[in-house]
């Protein structure tokens, strides 16, 4: 039985096409996924993320617990700010990504990916048991409480003020919602609901994310897209999510993340605070910043016209100085498996035709030394070899 | 609703054919390519090539997914619509005119009777 946010029945009505992710039946897209996709881009879009998880930490030793199983320094915060950051497990690797925002002292509110709302809970309170000073601090799992929507594009800071009126009223004290500079995090009233306002988001545009309970959030998406619509605002769904995001090349967890591979090896090294102090995971990654790692995250294009790579397609290269006629090495774990010219050496981890640079395009692990940017990649596409390019992240970059 | 051309004749799979003389055009459904949304790329059989009713011949991928299409017709491939190759879009603006995918030279005209008619057809897809 799959779960439904309070916004269904706005998605069934809006005509999304509803699909399954992470236990909830969610819509992928309204009308098409590129039409979406560039409504972001170039005005603005409306996503339903209630689906995600809500977990609040608060007390005198919360910043020393959080500090213990997060990457990121949390000491960084002050009331109404939030920051990025990774929970890993002792070897390292990423149990989930999330936000953490400080919302007064020693008040903490974590927004975490829907699939891994239980594996964080388990964890977090797995580690709290055994927590010295977990005597002076409290932990609870708010997710069932919780609805919020993601509102983003360049000109949402032209309308969002006239749909949440300001001043806000706890955590960042500030006039109107567009006051709130990038990572910031104000509680404002809509209609007499309490609403926590962020300016966040996961697609490489301005915006805001907006988190209530269920019967405000679906007043504040009909508001929000009431207003909107003089600016082009467009209901999206969790397919334009995705293309948004790999083309600003920000990971997914289950795909650039998972428990078995660490921040350093997915290119978010510069979250994980190793000057910190001790934290789960901490030697693992501090080796790994030392000595190197033996996969490294890449972002890619297609130079060739071809299909779009997608997730588990395989990453070859040419001219490795390991193909030779005798050898046949079986392919799997760090040892590429040869075929006729050339050496597999790695895997697609996202991939999609992106609706802005109308090219292939995608994220995936290689050995370091295929890593770097201008390197010639091939990605196995139906028993062909279509050619790509390695290229810094982002690979979209506003002009 | 979507549009289901009363001359055409149809497979479960959402492709249609249309024939003249021996030969068959292939093509998928506006109900197919509504469903699929934009179509980004085309993947089609190779000139000569030797198809079975109900063997998967072509690819065409959107955004999201990459869906096989299955032939609604046995026989030999004899030309490929090289305009939707090169402007995909084609398949989801003219599904049944530009956007068609191949046209093969039928070995069994009789199979044309399993295939569904546009009533038949417009009951399946519920337009």
């Amino acid at each position: 039985m799959l779960k439904r946010t309070c916004l269904f029945s706005t998605h069934q009505k809006l005509g999304g096409k509803l699909i399954e992710f992470g236990g909830w039946e969610m819509p992928v897209q309204y009308t098409s996924i590129t039409d979406e996709h560039l409504a972001v881009r170039n005005a603005a879009g409306i996503f339903d993320i209630s689906h995600m998880g809500e977990v609040t930490v608060s007390g005198a030793a919360a910043v020393d617990f959080l500090n213990y199983v997060f990457t990121n320094d949390v000491r960084k915060l002050s009331a109404g700010q939030g920051q990025y950051t990774l929970m890993c497990n002792e070897r390292g690797g990423v149990i989930d990504d999330l936000y953490v925002y400080c919302l007064s002292k020693g008040v903490y509110f974590l927004v975490v990916n829907a699939s891994r709302v239980q594996a964080d809970v388990a964890w977090m309170q797995k580690q709290l048991a055994e927590f010295p000073r977990r005597a002076e601090l409290f932990m609870t799992d708010a997710s069932h409480n919780y609805a919020a929507i993601a509102v983003q594009g360049p000109r949402v800071k032209d309308f969002i003020d006239a749909c949440i009126q300001g001043p806000s009223n706890c955590a960042l004290r500030v006039p109107k919602v567009t006051d709130l500079k990038k990572n910031e995090i104000g509680g404002f009233l809509f209609h007499g609901h309490d609403v926590m306002v962020s300016r966040t988001g996961y697609t490489g545009e301005d915006g805001f994310e907006i988190v209530g309970n269920d019967q405000c959030i679906a007043e504040v998406w009909d508001a929000v897209l009431e207003a909107g619509k003089p600016f082009g605002i467009k209901p999206c769904g969790l397919g334009a999510r995705d293309t948004l995001r790999t083309e600003v090349c920000y990971p997914l967890y289950g795909h650039e993340l998972d428990e078995d591979t660490t921040p350093i090896e997915a290119g978010v090294g510069f979250f994980v605070a190793l000057d910190k102090g001790e934290f789960i995971g901490r030697s693992v990654l501090a080796e790994q910043k030392a000595k190197g790692v033996s996969k490294k995250c890449i972002a890619f294009k297609m130079t060739d016209k071809c299909a779009p790579p997608r997730p588990h397609y395989p990453i070859w290269v040419k001219n490795t100085g390991l193909e030779s006629p005798d050898e046949s090495r079986h392919g799997g774990t760090g040892k590429p498996a040869l075929l006729g010219n050339g050496a597999r050496v790695g895997e697609v981890t996202s991939g999609t035709q992106s609706p802005s640079l109308n090219v292939g395009i995608g994220m995936g692990y290689v050995p370091p030394e295929f890593a770097a940017p201008g390197t010639v990649i091939e990605i196995e596409i139906r028993g062909n070899r279509p050619k790509a390019v390695v290229v810094k992240k982002p690979i979209y970059k506003k002009s | 609703m979507s549009d289901i051309p009363a001359d055409l004749k149809y497979a479960k799979s959402h492709e249609w054919v249309r024939v003249s003389g021996g030969v068959a055009t292939v093509g998928i459904t506006d109900h197919a390519q509504h469903e699929l949304t934009d179509v980004v790329f085309l993947e089609l059989p190779a000139l000569g090539r030797k198809v079975k009713a109900g063997e998967a011949c072509a690819v065409v991928e959107s955004v999201k997914t990459a869906s096989d299409i299955y032939s609604p017709v046995t026989g030999e491939i004899t030309e490929i619509n090289k305009a939707a190759v090169d402007n995909p879009a084609l398949v989801n603006t003219e599904p049944y005119a530009n956007g068609w995918f191949y046209k093969i030279k039928l070995s069994d005209p009789a199979e044309l009777n399993a295939l569904l008619s546009p009533e038949q057809y417009g009951a399946q897809v519920g337009g």
